[in-house]
């Protein structure tokens, strides 16, 4: 395979934007990405981004976007309804095939303006479940119940996750909630908002963007004193209907993580950190067993996806955070993961190593 | 349940009897609380003014109509407003024959145009009125005709259509996006044109 890695990162996630639009998010960062290395517009050889529709209220809104990138003379690019992380997939393939070297990969999400909670409605299947117009923590606490139910996982340990992110997110200016004082019996006190699942066990929504540029092997050398290298990527989706499904687990995790991990010739255990795309602290508790995290890894320094969740863009906001860890030398293996669909039915997971 | 070439539907047995579905609907409704940006908002209560703001690329000066608080060629942020006349030329047109539904007040057939302010790099779009569609052409010069002083809002709307001035037209090489493009320096156009011609 060819070597590829991230050499860039640039992300903003604040509570809400509200005089500025995406394209006037995406300009600051996407140049910022591109200048951090050098490179124009011009240098990039293929762009691909993700966002959605339903947040922006608008068909095609992806195409105005574009207006941040500069796509002037006319680039090679492409969009996917998805996470930017599944967009990084994408742009990585493109690498892969060999006939560009550098890639510039973003996404945003601009959910203030509606309700993300029914948003995430419309996911489901359109003829029997979005008609019931369930509301996205709703979905989550059916998956929670069962976790708790059976015995897997306890309501401390769900607890001690939010706490976890919580204070984990003291320092990082891109998280929208932190506290150095929360502790488990505070988030176990608070009133449940869809029973079992409390405030603190569901993600804190946010606006925002990120962009990344990836380069592929000699071109990254040259534009990063430590790139972190993509050695293993895996994309796996579990059933789409969620009655077919035991929520309890989440196949496609365990199976995308041991096809990057194999991929890059590690071990789980061998992670310096992992960074995991989880938009409830139940999510969190499934992804942890999944992947097979054993507490040897530092999972989510940042404080994750509950501390800051853009929609479309949380799960590449995971990668740029491991990547910048290792680019910055803080880690040498770093695991990074995106979920999409209802009860973390789509999972990615990418491994990034600094040698 | 299995459709007939005849478009009838055929049960099996055991729903015999049972009136059948045949489709379902699903009503999707979706609010948003949206605010168009200070840019636009900006644009559009100039418009309650008559007067018609554009912005300035901080690259090459290029005006771009409406603002959009960015220069879509460099990907690069713009603040600069810039005033512009509510006159122009015809950059390029279409003459429609069928009706829109429910837009009462366009007779058939209208001329759908891209407007090119005077100053402006690009156009944006219009209707041409005030003369007959098939005398209506590329380089066409137009001014715009607004609603009565008090039925003005901050709206677009606000300009009924565009009538034409009498005035010579501008020759074709250099109507529409044509003059900006040839000011870019690696056009090799020769018309010379700037963005702001």
């Amino acid at each position: 395979m060819r070597e590829v890695a991230v050499v860039a990162t640039a992300l903003h996630q604040v509570p809400a934007l509200t005089d500025t639009t995406e394209v006037q998010l995406m300009v600051p960062l996407i140049n910022a990405a591109r200048a951090a290395v050098g490179l124009t517009q011009a240098d990039i050889g293929f762009t691909c981004s993700g966002s959605s529709d339903f947040l922006a209220g608008q068909a095609f809104s992806f195409v105005q976007t574009l207006d941040a990138v500069g796509a002037f003379p006319p680039i090679c690019e492409s969009h996917v309804e998805m996470d930017g992380a599944f967009a990084l997939y994408e742009a990585w393939v493109k690498l892969q095939i060999g006939e560009v070297d550098t890639a510039l990969v973003f996404s945003y999400g601009k959910s203030s303006p509606g309700s993300l909670r029914d948003v995430l409605a419309l996911q489901l299947d359109p003829y029997f479940l979005a008609p019931l117009w369930p509301p996205a923590d709703a979905v989550a606490a059916l998956q929670a119940r069962l976790l708790l139910e059976s015995g897997l996982v306890g309501a401390q340990e769900l607890a001690e996750i939010a706490v976890r992110s919580q204070r984990n997110a003291v320092g990082n200016p891109n998280a929208v909630r932190s506290s150095s004082k929360v502790t488990v019996a505070d988030v176990m006190a608070e009133a449940p908002v869809a029973d079992p699942l409390r405030p603190s066990d569901l993600a804190a929504e946010s606006d925002g963007g990120c962009a990344v540029v990836l380069a592929a092997g000699d071109r990254a050398r040259e534009l990063c004193g430590r790139p972190a290298w993509i050695r293993g990527i895996g994309h796996r989706i579990d059933a789409h209907g969620l009655g077919t499904r035991d929520l309890t687990r989440a196949p496609s995790a365990e199976l995308a993580t041991s096809v990057a991990v194999a991929a890059a010739g590690l071990t789980v255990d061998s992670l310096d950190l992992a960074e995991l795309h989880s938009p409830t602290t139940s999510q969190e508790a499934i992804l942890v067993r999944e992947l097979g995290l054993d507490g040897s890894t530092e999972v989510n320094p940042s404080g994750g996806a509950l501390a800051a969740n853009t929609m479309m863009a949380a799960g590449l906001v995971r990668i740029a955070e491991a990547a910048d860890r290792i680019i910055d030398g803080g880690a040498d293996r770093a695991l990074a993961h995106a979920t999409s669909g209802p009860c973390l039915q789509q999972n990615l997971v990418c491994v990034m190593a600094g040698g | 349940m299995s459709g007939a070439p005849d478009g009838e539907v055929r049960l099996p047995a055991s729903l015999r009897g049972v009136e059948p579905v045949q489709s379902v609907r699903t009503p999707i409704r979706l609010e948003y609380d949206y605010r168009p940006s200070a840019s636009a908002e900006s644009y559009l209560r100039a418009y309650a003014d008559k007067r018609i703001i554009g912005h300035r690329s901080p690259v090459d000066g290029a005006v771009f109509i409406p603002p959009r608080g960015v220069d879509p060629r460099h990907g690069v942020a713009i603040s600069e407003e810039v005033d512009l006349p509510d006159t122009g030329h015809v950059g390029n047109f279409c003459v429609t024959h069928l009706p829109i539904p429910g837009r009462k007040g366009l007779e058939v057939p209208y001329v759908s145009a891209w407007i090119h302010l005077d100053g402006a790099a690009v156009g944006f779009l219009g209707l041409v009125r005030g003369c007959p569609t098939d005398e209506v052409r590329i380089g066409m010069r137009v001014r715009a005709v607004w609603k009565p002083d008090d039925e003005l809002g901050t709206t677009a709307e606000n300009i009924l259509h565009w009538e034409p001035t009498g005035e010579p037209d501008v020759p074709l090489e250099r109507a529409g996006n044509r003059s900006f493009h040839a000011s870019q320096p690696d056009a090799g156009g020769d018309t010379g044109g700037e963005a702001d011609a």
